[in-house]
């Protein structure tokens, strides 16, 4: 008892300067949780989380009895599938390109260009990318009219959208997501390159039996990691990017979340559909590290 | 570095260069599409009604036109969002790097108690209320319509703090336990040793956390809706997104149209990227030096 006494005598200022930070974790991470309760309720905003009428699951059975709800949980996967065969090999051809440059000042200055779409928010994106993609207006379809190609509605059909939603990730990602990988190649053993040169290996030899090698434990855990966030989706991209009229591919789980809870105040039903995304997603997240850990020997977290 | 300069002789040097070349040509190509949208729309922004009429603008102004810049600094309410950004974006900043520190600094010493309050911040990293759990806290914290819903729900990053959390594990601990030795408080030590050997890692935090409050926007469509309160990427998704008027920026409706509403909304644009372009080149290789010190985890 008294050595505790004099640890914490010792050490009182660390404990302090933990306050602030557990206090914030409490309140604003741990105090929504308790909200999760209005899921199993029949939630009114004016006789609070004590006072509304529980319900047991029939918020669930009404979330699984919604079209709307599978339409969403669909262009979620959709989007992440879509992202993960285009958005998550770019970056991987873009850096093996870079990696491949000798000049130093002009992959300085390409890296500095290719990275920045990154700093950009997506409202700066989706106003750019509104009016780049106009079906009149813009500067795509004008120059393609020039090769006498009629106007492609790039925003308004959904199959368009999507492409649209794809070539839009790409450029925002691309860049930035070679560094993992240019870190990664760096890390490769030079010594290898020396030899495949003694054996008269060309450059494409050693990027596909070195580089590529070299690099396949970064990629398998990145792609087993995306795999894991399969049902989670990002909110701002879709919402600034989607509009009305490919609602039936741009609707996801969190712009559906946002809608139905925010906009129309049914609470407990968007809590509920955001429940079901959390502990699905906690389940992939899991097992994707549990699987990370199983191929390279050491997990991520 | 790489061992490119180690060819055999008989690796043909021609080859060798045409793939150089043709590598070059293509990130070249790749480079200019990067940054042709932005350039496209700068342009629209910069040039004359009958330019952008005519379908002639690509990415080069035609016929300079600063009349679309003129509309949007007139207007009091675009002005005052970049002023609600700015400073939010400053206190938000320092708020956060200030409880990152105090966070991480006791945590990275073998402290009874810090295992739990780890296993406290990294659950919340799995596991969280949700939008709606969220939404209904603010509301009953009387934060809507308030800079404080902005500044405190996402005050501390875990990830950032397991990056600083990292580097104040990596740092000399002889000049640490030396500290001590000579009674120097935690405190102490804290602002004289620690903080002036972090310096590069808290740059590189404040830039993340400032690039992430900058371009924040889903909490502010949640928790913000009195315009005097928008920051400027409410208002620009505001002024480009929501607006089927011609004019976006509201003016009253006597007035002549002067100025296209495509060149105001790119100005629009090229206002809110401005701030990110002047600082990004400086500090790009904070940025990159954080993505490593996170990567040595991965």
């Amino acid at each position: 008892m008294k050595q505790s006494w004099l640890y914490f005598l010792r050490n009182w200022q660390l404990y302090i300067l933990l306050l602030g930070p557990v206090a914030y974790f409490l309140i604003f991470k741990y105090g929504p949780m308790y909200g999760i309760l209005i899921a199993f309720q029949d939630f009114n905003l004016f006789k609070g989380v004590m006072g509304s009428p529980w319900v047991g699951f029939d918020v669930f059975r009404e979330v699984f009895g919604m079209s709307a709800f599978y339409k969403a949980l669909r262009n979620t996967f959709m989007l992440n599938l879509a992202d993960l065969l285009f958005s998550f090999p770019a970056p991987i051809l873009l850096a093996l390109l870079l990696n491949e440059i000798t000049r130093v000042r002009f992959k300085k200055w390409a890296q500095t260009i290719l990275y920045l779409p990154h700093f950009l928010s997506w409202v700066i994106i989706g106003g750019i990318m509104l009016q780049v993609f106009a079906t009149n207006t813009g500067i795509v379809n004008l120059l393609l009219g020039h090769l006498g190609i009629d106007p492609i509605p790039f925003l308004t059909d959904k199959y368009n959208w999507l492409i649209t939603y794809l070539v839009v990730g790409v450029w925002q990602s691309a860049g930035w997501g070679t560094i993992i990988y240019l870190a990664a190649i760096t890390g490769i053993n030079s010594e290898l390159y020396e030899a495949a040169a003694m054996d008269g290996a060309g450059r494409f030899r050693k990027m596909r039996s070195i580089t590529l090698p070299g690099i396949r434990p970064t990629i398998v855990v990145l792609l087993i990691l995306k795999i894991g966030e399969i049902v989670q989706i990002s909110f701002d991209r879709p919402y600034v990017i989607g509009n009305v009229s490919v609602l039936d591919f741009s609707e996801v789980i969190s712009t559906f979340v946002y809608k139905t809870g925010v906009q129309t105040a049914n609470f407990s039903l968007a809590t509920a559909v955001g429940l079901f995304q959390a502990v699905v997603g906690i389940i992939l997240l899991l097992a994707a590290n549990r699987i990370a850990k199983k191929i390279t020997g050491n997990g991520v977290f | 570095m790489k061992a490119v300069n180690h060819r055999r002789p008989h690796s043909s040097a021609p080859g060798i260069r045409a793939f150089e070349l043709l590598n070059m040509g293509i990130i070249a190509v790749l480079v200019i599409l990067c940054l042709a949208p932005l350039l496209h729309i700068a342009s629209m922004s910069l040039s004359s009604n009958r330019a952008i009429l005519s379908g002639e603008v690509t990415v080069f102004p035609l016929g300079i036109n600063f009349e679309a810049y003129q509309k949007i600094f007139q207007d009091a309410s675009m002005i005052r969002s970049l002023l609600v950004s700015i400073g939010l974006t400053a206190g938000y900043t320092a708020l956060s790097m200030l409880m990152t520190v105090f966070a991480a600094y006791p945590l990275s010493k073998r402290l009874k108690g810090a295992k739990f309050v780890m296993f406290l911040i990294l659950f919340t990293m799995f596991f969280s209320g949700g939008t709606i759990p969220d939404y209904l806290l603010i509301r009953s914290l009387h934060l809507t319509n308030h800079l404080g819903s902005l500044l405190l729900p996402a005050m501390i990053n875990p990830f950032f703090l397991i990056i600083l959390l990292t580097f104040l594990r990596s740092l000399p601990s002889g000049l640490l336990e030396a500290a001590e030795m000579d009674g120097s408080s935690h405190f102490h030590s804290l602002v004289r040793i620690v903080l002036p050997l972090s310096m590069p890692a808290l740059a590189t935090l404040s830039l993340f956390y400032a690039v992430g409050r900058w371009n924040g926007f889903m909490d502010a469509l949640m928790y913000i809706t009195n315009p005097n309160l928008y920051p400027i990427q409410l208002k620009l998704y505001q002024v480009v997104m929501n607006s089927m008027t011609n004019d976006p920026l509201s003016m009253q409706g006597d007035q002549v149209v002067s100025v296209l509403p495509e060149s105001i909304k790119a100005a629009s644009i090229m206002f809110a990227t401005l701030p990110i372009l002047l600082v990004y080149p400086w500090l790009q290789k904070y940025f990159i030096s954080g993505v490593m010190i996170g990567a040595v985890k991965e």
